[in-house]
């Protein structure tokens, strides 16, 4: 089980690494260029755009839409590899072999995604610094404001918010394609169907989710 | 040995098996043949336990399996090797592992010893110097005699085999065969075959059971199959062109 578990983590998570890294680098730049363009009222100060850039990237970008992203990646990997073996009969193999292939073959998958806050962390890291680089190198502000906006108004409850719902959204990437998956009939072009069917409920759950912990979370 | 008594097994209100009972010996090649559509994959499946069925017992060396307890159950389900229709070898093993997968989950012995044992079952199947190759790499005829050798690495009791000459040429059908067949007879394994093939009929078949719309529609041994007149077994066996010649032959001496 041990050698099942580490090879989920490098199918799952460290396979994921270059994507989130790329993605989250440059959202976080568009995000603080975006930030700066619309900031046209000169009263407004500057720090705002590393503000904005800390607030989105941590409450929403890293935690939700990076979910959304790794339901299409992970997702599709876990329901097209499950839905494979369905196909395959290596279920039935499994099965008859007398090997629990629920366990033997989701389990090891959500202790996997154990380690996605570990991710969506890294995203948010990289995030900010693709924030911090398009704001000075790109000429919308200096670094001294980037940082003071970084810094200014930080609410530690927010870290706690948005690692929570990550959580969350990790065991909802292991165990929805996981069902697609396991629970499919029928041959190559269902593995497909199941992929995206699999994609569009694992994304619906978390976009609902994320409504509901927000209002749990951080509404008075 | 194992033994179906009256057999009943319904989907969705069709009764796919209507009350079928036999006996597969030890030693022997126990061969289902049937139309598609006979009961033949329900059978098998309720003899592997992914069926249940409604009526009747299947038991395993006198032990009943619906009267077994969960543990009892997958006892025996480590006493069983089964060779896929597909093989369903597992595309992220090598050869190696896929023929040591039983052992490493349903024994504690040491990779030196689990190693030995997957040396020699391929050896066994002729299959020496593929240990590193993914089933993607190798052919047909090779992942067929890959999954024989999973099925019989942990010395079954029961053997199953799903059409396993489906997809291969003629060739290496018989070499399929002959291995199923020869392994059966050294380990004195209880093998259980559902085929369309004919050859393999001819080649194997110590003893048939011929299905017909759920029922038992014949029994007896592929020198019985030339003599008998029942009209189910004959229109079946004796649709090619071919085999009605051969039977001719043998009825002439």
């Amino acid at each position: 089980m041990k050698g099942l578990i580490y090879k989920e983590v490098d199918d799952l998570i460290i396979d994921s690494l270059g994507i989130v890294a790329f993605i989250s680098f440059f959202v976080g730049g568009v995000v603080s260029m975006q930030t700066a363009l619309n900031l046209t009222n000169s009263f407004i100060p500057k720090y705002l755009i590393g503000y904005a850039t800390r607030q989105s990237v941590i409450l929403e970008f890293a935690p939700t839409f990076m979910s959304i992203i790794m339901a299409g990646k992970m997702g599709s990997f876990i329901t097209s590899s499950i839905g494979s073996m369905r196909v395959t009969e290596q279920i039935d193999a499994l099965e008859v072999m007398g090997v629990n292939s629920l366990n033997y073959l989701v389990f090891p998958k959500i202790i996997a995604l154990l380690l996605y806050p570990f991710l969506v962390g890294i995203g948010m890291f990289l995030g900010i610094t693709g924030g911090y680089i398009a704001t000075v190198y790109g000429g919308f502000g200096n670094s001294i404001d980037f940082i003071d906006g970084l810094q200014r108004d930080f609410i530690p409850f927010h870290v706690v918010y948005a690692f929570t719902k990550t959580f969350i959204f990790g065991m909802l990437l292991a165990t929805i394609p996981s069902f697609h998956g396991f629970y499919m009939k029928g041959g190559a072009l269902e593995v497909g169907k199941a992929s995206t069917v699999s994609f569009v409920w694992t994304s619906v759950t978390i976009i609902l989710l994320n409504y509901i912990i927000t209002q749990l979370l951080l509404t008075k | 040995m194992i033994e179906i008594k009256n057999i009943e097994k319904s989907f969705g209100g069709v009764k796919i098996l209507k009350g079928v009972s036999c006996v597969f010996e030890a030693g022997k090649t126990n061969l289902i043949i049937g139309q598609s559509g006979s009961g033949k994959t329900v059978l098998l499946k309720s003899l592997l336990g992914i069926h249940t069925p409604e009526m009747g017992t299947i038991s395993f060396d006198g032990r009943i399996y619906s009267d077994l307890s969960a543990d009892e159950k997958r006892e025996i389900r480590t006493e069983i090797g089964m060779l896929f229709q597909g093989s369903a070898l597992f595309d992220s093993m090598t050869v190696s592992e896929n023929v040591g997968f039983p052992l490493r989950m349903f024994t504690n012995d040491s990779s030196a010893k689990i190693q030995k044992r997957v040396d020699f079952v391929l050896e066994r199947v002729n299959l020496v110097g593929a240990h590193k190759k993914l089933p993607s790499e190798i052919s047909g005829g090779m992942q067929k005699r890959v999954a024989i050798a999973r099925a019989i690495v942990n010395n079954p009791k029961y053997l199953f085999c799903d059409e396993p000459n489906s997809g291969l040429d003629p060739n290496t059908a018989i070499l399929i065969d002959n291995l199923i067949r020869e392994i059966t007879e050294e380990y004195n394994i209880t093998t259980v075959v559902n085929t369309h093939d004919m050859n393999s009929v001819m080649e194997i078949g110590d003893h048939i059971l011929f299905l017909k719309n759920g029922l038992k529609a014949w029994e007896g041994t592929k020198e019985e199959i030339f003599l008998t007149e029942n009209e189910a077994i004959v229109e079946f066996v004796y649709s090619s062109e071919l085999f009605k010649k051969v039977r001719e032959a043998y009825l002439k001496g």
